[in-house]
Formats: structure tokens, sequence, C-alpha cells
């Protein structure tokens, strides 16, 4: 659904706020709102005072991993002898997740304040706020925000008259899944090709221009002006199960479901939840079959799983598979789940940046083989042939793209094997392609 | 231009202005190439290899390097496209929704064909894409820098109508 629609009594509104609200794109809407009270509060603090504000109210990256914020930010060397670089990673292309898209044409203000603080925090001259080449709303949103975040002195030689420096730009993408992992980032960011280097050495060492450098995601910088100004313990209160597991998250919701769009719920809601109550279930006459939860690179869940899963990143591991980046696919008995797998799989090989073989050579040939299958020339041992593939592709490489495409091979096989089965007898079971 | 063999430099005057603000924004002159080059492609359409050659020789790096990077990223043309660029989301969120059906649509309205192919009266270019980051609103699809959501095909003969006469470009 798109903004503004009404919040749905499940859930916990605290980043989509002012989403659909016009006026909270500009610099005196946001103020009205509140907005840039917590940076004028960070920017009298110490640095490392920031830091633990964050490490204490428990957030964790919302951009797949789930790494403490707090503790990244901590990384960072305290002595400052190099230059320091933010880098926001708003080059979200992950299959299923259209969340920081919204935080960004509706509360541009919120990310450029989230940014303000993380820079000061880690003693940052600069902020990158990476932005995929085809988001061109939310480019012209940010863009015209960071200018008043200048002209009326949020940024710039005099951050909120604070006498402290902080500048902010925006560099957009040009194409390229693999630019969202956080080293081919910033290879972007120096004007090479979107390639992840190895680690270590990580980013706090050697980041961007080779200098430390921390990287976050949209949702988490967003969340951060909430944390100074409610407090660290009303954070971390923010939680339905896991007590490492907390805040709200978004969780973007497509596929076959009555209203997809993005959802703000705190930590630990069931997915059965989230798929039945908020987005009114599969349409009318269908039955749910599969959910990914996390994004396309996290393992497929059955029906049974995804009833039993709670989302959090605790919750998503016990069925299996990750809370990723927190988009939700979900499949009702309509989808045909070899088609499918086969549509991840080709996406994988399009973006593979081609430097490790086992990525280059194996998404290529894992999309040539479900395509035989598909194409009803299969052979019973290509089954056994993609889960030997797959395991060649997971751990080996500098990145976890080759591990992302595997993922929805080996779940897919493993849980809907007969409808696979039914394509290389001759007998598919779905005939409705998508 | 191509026809003269004269190639018109594009960081003259006020692009050249653009540029070297770009500049101040990093440490190294390479890391302005991503906006040089966004830039050239919205003054000609495309990124020639004299444009190539023309970047590297401002930003003080290869024309080899700028074409290796150029290929890397898929929103940069090394070819002439169509007036209208139709980038239509196929992966699977969008896939479920009937993504191929409204691919179909724009093909056959736009009498380019296939994909990839430019019409005969060069108005469209249409190519799918992976993931535009939109899925909550299939079909997202991109007419140059509109980027349109929930698109079904009965849709298209409509917007195909209205970007070729231009009233949206």
């Amino acid at each position: 659904m798109g903004y503004p629609h009404p919040p749905h009594a499940k859930e916990t509104i605290v980043l989509s706020q002012y989403f659909g609200d016009a006026e909270a794109r500009t610099h005196a809407g946001w103020v009205k709102r509140g907005g840039y009270e917590a940076l004028r509060k960070v920017l009298a603090m110490e640095p490392a005072g920031v830091v633990d504000a964050v490490k204490e109210s428990g957030l964790r990256g919302r951009g797949g991993a789930g790494f403490p914020t707090g503790l990244k930010w901590s990384f960072m060397p305290k002595e400052k002898t190099r230059p320091h670089y933010l880098c926001c990673n708003a080059d979200e292309s992950e299959p299923g997740t259209f969340k920081d898209r919204e935080i960004m044409r509706w509360t541009p203000h919120a990310l450029i304040e989230g940014c303000a603080i993380a820079q000061y925090a880690i003693q940052a001259e600069i902020t990158y706020i990476y932005i995929r080449g085809e988001f061109t709303e939310p480019l012209r949103v940010m863009e015209a925000a960071l200018a008043e975040a200048y002209r009326e002195g949020v940024l710039g030689d005099n951050a909120m008259g604070s006498g402290k420096r902080l500048d902010m730009y925006i560099h957009k993408g040009a194409g390229a899944y693999i630019c969202g992992e956080e080293t081919a980032l910033m290879n972007s960011i120096e004007g090479r090709r979107g390639n992840p280097r190895i680690k270590p050495p990580f980013p706090a060492a050697s980041g961007v221009f080779g200098r430390p450098t921390t990287i976050n995601n949209v949702e988490t910088l967003a969340a951060v002006p909430h944390i100074i100004n409610r407090g660290a313990e009303w954070y971390k209160g923010l939680c339905l199960a896991n007590p490492k597991s907390v805040g709200t998250k978004l969780f973007s919701v497509c596929g076959h479901v009555q209203r997809p769009g993005n959802y703000e719920v705190t930590m630990g809601v069931p997915l059965a939840d989230l798929i039945y109550d908020l987005c009114g279930g599969v349409p009318e006459g269908r039955s749910l079959k599969a959910c990914i939860p996390g994004g396309s690179s996290v393992p497929i869940l059955n029906r049974e799983e995804t009833e039993a899963c709670k989302l959090d990143y605790e919750g998503c591991v016990e069925q299996g598979t990750m809370l990723g980046s927190g988009g939700v696919i979900v499949f009702d008995d309509s989808a045909d789940m070899v088609y499918q797998v086969m549509r991840l799989a080709r996406f994988y090989a399009h973006e593979s940046c081609a430097q490790c073989t086992q990525c280059r050579e194996g998404t290529a040939w894992t999309v040539r083989i479900l395509e035989r299958i598909l194409a009803g020339q299969g052979e019973s041992k290509d089954l056994d042939l993609l889960l030997d593939l797959a395991e060649q592709m997971t751990g080996k490489t500098i990145c976890v793209l080759s591990d992302s495409c595997a993922a929805p091979v080996v779940s897919g096989i493993k849980k809907f094997r007969s409808e696979f089965e039914a394509y290389i007898v001759g007998k598919p079971s779905v005939a409705a392609v998508g | 231009m191509e026809a003269t063999g004269k190639y018109a430099p594009i960081f003259v005057g006020e692009k050249k202005s653009e540029l070297e603000n770009i500049l101040e924004r990093y440490p190294t002159k390479q890391a302005a190439l991503l906006p040089a080059l966004w830039i050239v492609q919205n003054e000609r359409g495309w990124i020639s290899d004299d444009a190539m050659a023309e970047v590297a020789a401002v930003l003080e790096i290869t024309a080899a390097y700028v074409k290796g990077v150029v290929s890397f990223y898929t929103m940069y043309h090394q070819h002439p496209v169509g007036r209208t660029f139709v980038q239509i989301c196929t992966t699977t969120p969008c896939n479920l929704c009937g993504a191929e059906e409204v691919v179909r649509s724009f093909l056959e309205h736009t009498g380019c064909g296939e994909l990839g192919a430019t019409s005969p009266d060069g108005g469209f270019t249409v190519i799918e894409v992976e993931c535009l980051g939109a899925c909550g609103f299939a079909t997202p699809v991109m007419l140059n820098e509109d980027f349109l959501e929930d698109i079904t095909p009965d849709k298209v003969p409509a917007l195909v109508a209205k970007y070729r006469s231009g009233a949206a470009i």
C-alpha cells in the first residue's frame, strides 16, 4: 500500500510516522516535528558518549547482516590520525526490499540527521550517501533536502552553530546490485568497478580511499535520532521475543498478498501476523505456499515454517532462514517454484561481478540447468548436480553473492522437490507460470 | 556529429564548472568518474568512445579504464537508445504479479518487437531489468527518469501513446 495509509493496530510506528506527510520532507516541516533536536544534543556530547548510547540501545544493522551498530562504530580508531568517512548504504537492490526507498522519499531529513549523528560519533569529515541510480525520485528528494540542510546551517562548517564541520554528499550509483556489498560500494565511490574487496582489512581500518570508514544502512541510520531522543532503555524495550533483537523494523511485503507494502512492527512479531493480519493474507481462493522472509538471498520457508516463524534475527535462524533486509516475498499455491527459483538464480547470474570463478560460472550453470529442467529436458541427476554446485558456491568466494544464489536453490529443492521432479518426468505440477 | 568525425567536447563552460564542483567532494580525481559519466549520458543520451576518451583526459585516467567502468554498470549506454528508454522489472516478486505480461505489452505497443531493440521510429527501447526496488508496487517501470508503479498490461497502450507524443519527456 502506498502512503498515507492509517497504521494497523499491530504496527509500531516510529520510523514511518511521517510517511505520506509531504511537509515532513522540508527542513521547516522536519524541525516542526522535533527534527534535528537529537543532532543538536549530540553535538554537545563527546563522540564516545554517542557510540555508547547506540551500543546500549541494542540497535543492529538493518541492511541484512544484523551486526550491532554501536559496536561497529566503536571499531573506528579513537585517536584520529587520518580522515574518517561514513558511507550510507542506500543502494537498496535486494529483491523483495523497498523500505529505504520509502524512508528517503518521505523523511529525507531523518536520514540526514541520522547520518550527521553517526558521522560525528565516528569523527568523520564526510558522509557519502550512495543511492542506486534507478531511485530517481528518492534521489531528487534527498538532493533537495541536502541542499536545504546546508542552507539552513544543519551541515557545513558550523553545523547547527556548534562550530563543528559536517559535510555530506550523494553518490549516485549506475545499476549494479553488488554495489550494496560494503566494499564494492566503496570501490564504486572511488570510481572503480563495483568489485567486492577481500577482507581483512575491514572498513574501520581501511575503507573508502583506504581510510577508516563505517558503513551503515539507511534504516539503521534513520533509527539513531529516535534512540538519542527517547533513550536506549526505550529502544531496548521494543521487543516481542528475543532480547537480542530489539527496536522496530520496516518489513516490505510483496508477491501474493492482498495489501503489499511497508509495515513497521516491533521485532519478534509473528510472520503469520504480518502476512495474514497486516497484509490481508494471500488473494481470495488461494492458499499460502512459501515465503522468503528476508530478501531473496535467504532460504525459502514452506507454509509450516512461515506460520511458525517469529520475525527477528534469532526467530528466522530457528526456522533455518535469516531476517536479512526484511523483504518478505509471499508465494501462494499458483506459484511455480521451479520457475521462480530459476528467476532468482538468473538475478544472481546477472548481478555477479565475475571476480570469483565459483560465482561467475556457478550462477550461470545454475540458471542453465534450471532452464533445462523447465524446458522438459531435465534428468533425475540434475537435482543432485544443482545441490553439489550450490555447495561449491557456498563459503568459497570474496563476498556472499554466490551463497545468496545457492540459498533459494538448495531450500527450493529441499522443500519443493516434487515440483522439480514433476518437470523432469514431463508433468509440471503448476501449469501457470508466475 | 559522428558523421563528420568531429567530436564536440562536453566538459566546457557550465559542464566544466559542474564537474569542478563535484571534484571538490572527493580526495581523488578518479572518484568523480561515475558522476562525470552521468553528465555525459544526460547530455548526449549515451556514452561514446570519444566521450570516454574525453572523460579519461579530464580525470587523468586511461580510456581503457573508463571503458572498464562504463561496461560494469548496466545503466550506462554504450550505444544510442530510443528517445524513451523503458526498463521493466521482471525479478521474482514482480514476476509473481505478472511482470512478463507487462513486458509483452510494451514490446507490442512500442513496436520494439524484441528486448533490447529500438523501435523503427526511434521512439522506444525496451529492456527487462532485475529488481527496481519497488516490489510492493508491481510492476514498476522506468520510462527515462520517470519511475512508475503498479503498471499492468492494460495501462501500457496509453503510456506508450503519451511518451510517443513527447508529452511526458
